[in-house]
């Protein structure tokens, strides 16, 4: 399980975080709902010390990481892989050398067996044979897919997903969608998915938590947020995102 | 005023101690591995090797125009015989660490920025902090130990350079003869000047490095931040090199070298 507990967090002196508590189990795939801006993507960072909170807890699988330092971080993160908004691929490096990247960072592993590894990691991600690509040859859906094929080839427990079908068509956020919930069901993954994109998070969501200036404001399943009575919840379910909710 | 005077101070003094901090980061991953050779190898390949030409061009005329400009001038008091001593020495000492540490904080400083500052802004520093690997050990140390050991070599093959470009010079032009040229550089040498001549690109490659790696990482804001770090790094660098050459004279100069 990984656990927030009063997490603030300010950017030169403009609080965007202000006592955000969260939990996450294995298996259970949790949405994070609110505006741009609204500190979604800074909660995903703080948990993986990519960014430090000015005040709150964190624990993963029951270890206390509030006042880690980068170097305690380090074995903590093979358990969590991230898909960035932007993909995030190397790109000095082709298809099949950035989802090798943490097995030779990590694992003693054969040419062989890295080899077999990233098959079976781009086969999950039916980008199978696309190998020996460079990233600037990729779609946007496709970068996502080779991303998210790199984030789990070490088998993590849990997966964030920045904005995860942010600017794809809606068959390629189908097929995204479609191997978030894969990851859940076949191998038990939690995941916390960041995301403005309403009808794509009711796709994913076991839970949602809705984020509006910095506080949770809902946390509840997908049938409470739709029967919710905030205005703000009411307003974004029906404006399709969340950036059409009021104020 | 005042107000005005006590933020830039301070924002002054914390962008040095973030600097100075990032130094000590380096420094810690000296000590104890791993190291990535491979990834040593590559980037020595990429800062040293392919610098060559722009140093070797850069020495050449360097030590050309060196030898017309201090021949034309020693012929008023018949003295060209010092001509390939006062080359030599001038360019090991001093003009072969300083100018090609220009060309190499602008070659391979402003390339060093601009790829960890794309890198940054994109998203793949993190990235690659989210796949539990150190990009302080892997893209600043990897970068810095190349620096730190082709500098030098690029300098030593530099001067030879500059010293052969004076000596097409003085052969041409100031009726010397090669051999009598080579004569005077070999004498007027001493091991003094070359340690002082290997000392200063050791240093001015280290700091190179740590500058160029420093901004790229703290780039933000897209290319146009990726631009103004280079532009920072190129300039930084190049401020410091003279500073730190200034103080590296001094302090040989005061144990007698």
């Amino acid at each position: 399980m990984i656990e927030l507990y009063d997490i603030h967090k300010s950017f030169e002196g403009k609080p965007v975080l202000k006592g955000v508590s969260l939990k996450i189990a294995q298996g259970e795939t949790l949405v994070i709902l609110g505006r741009s801006g609204c500190g979604k993507s800074v909660t995903l960072k703080i948990i993986l010390r990519l960014l430090k909170q000015d005040q709150g807890r964190i624990a993963i699988d029951g270890e206390d990481t509030t006042d880690y330092r980068e170097e305690q971080m380090l074995p903590l993160r093979k358990k969590i892989g991230m898909l960035f908004q932007g993909a995030a691929l190397f790109d000095s490096m082709n298809v099949k050398e950035n989802v090798a990247y943490p097995l030779r960072e990590h694992l003693k592993l054969s040419e062989e067996e890295i080899a077999q590894k990233v098959a079976q990691a781009l086969s999950f991600v039916e980008l199978s044979g696309s190998e020996q690509l460079m990233p600037s040859e990729l779609s946007g859906g496709m970068k996502k897919r080779v991303a998210l094929a790199r984030a789990i080839v070490l088998e993590p427990r849990y997966m964030f997903y920045d904005e995860p079908t942010t600017g794809l068509d809606p068959l390629t956020s189908r097929k995204i969608n479609e191997l978030i919930n894969k990851l859940k069901d076949e191998y038990k993954v939690g995941s916390i998915v960041v995301t403005h994109e309403i009808a794509n998070a009711f796709m994913v969501a076991d839970r949602f938590e809705v984020i509006k200036d910095g506080e949770i404001l809902f946390s509840g399943t997908s049938n409470e947020l739709k029967g919710s009575k905030l205005k703000f919840v009411q307003d974004f379910i029906k404006g399709g995102t969340i950036e059409n909710a009021s104020q | 005023m005042k107000d005005y005077l006590i933020n830039t101070a301070a924002s002054t003094m914390e962008a040095l101690y973030r600097f100075f901090a990032f130094h000590w980061e380096v420094a810690k991953r000296l000590v104890r591995p791993p190291y990535y050779p491979k990834l040593i190898w590559e980037q020595m390949d990429r800062v040293g090797v392919d610098s060559l030409p722009i140093v070797v061009l850069t020495s050449f005329f360097t030590g050309f125009v060196l030898a017309f400009q201090i021949g034309y001038a020693l012929m008023r008091f018949g003295a060209k015989l010092y001509v390939g001593g006062i080359v030599s020495v001038s360019l090991v000492r001093e003009l072969g660490p300083v100018l090609i540490s220009l060309v190499f904080a602008g070659r391979v400083g402003a390339g060093i920025t601009a790829e960890l500052g794309s890198m940054q802004v994109s998203e793949q520093i993190d990235a690659m902090r989210a796949l539990a690997t150190d990009p302080i050990r892997k893209l600043v140390l990897t970068r810095f130990l190349a620096a730190v050991i082709m500098l030098p070599m690029l300098v030593v093959v530099g001067d030879l350079i500059g010293i052969l470009g004076g000596m097409l010079v003085s052969v041409m032009n100031l009726g010397l003869t090669a051999n009598f040229y080579r004569t005077s550089v070999v004498n007027s040498l001493v091991f003094n000047d070359l340690i002082s001549g290997f000392i200063k690109p050791l240093v001015f490659g280290a700091m190179v490095s740590i500058v160029a790696c420093y901004f790229g990482l703290n780039a933000r804001g897209g290319t146009k931040g990726v631009g103004d770090a280079v532009t920072r790094t190129v300039v930084v660098s190049s401020v410091l090199v003279f500073l730190l050459d200034a103080f590296i004279t001094k302090m040989l100069f005061l144990v007698g070298m």
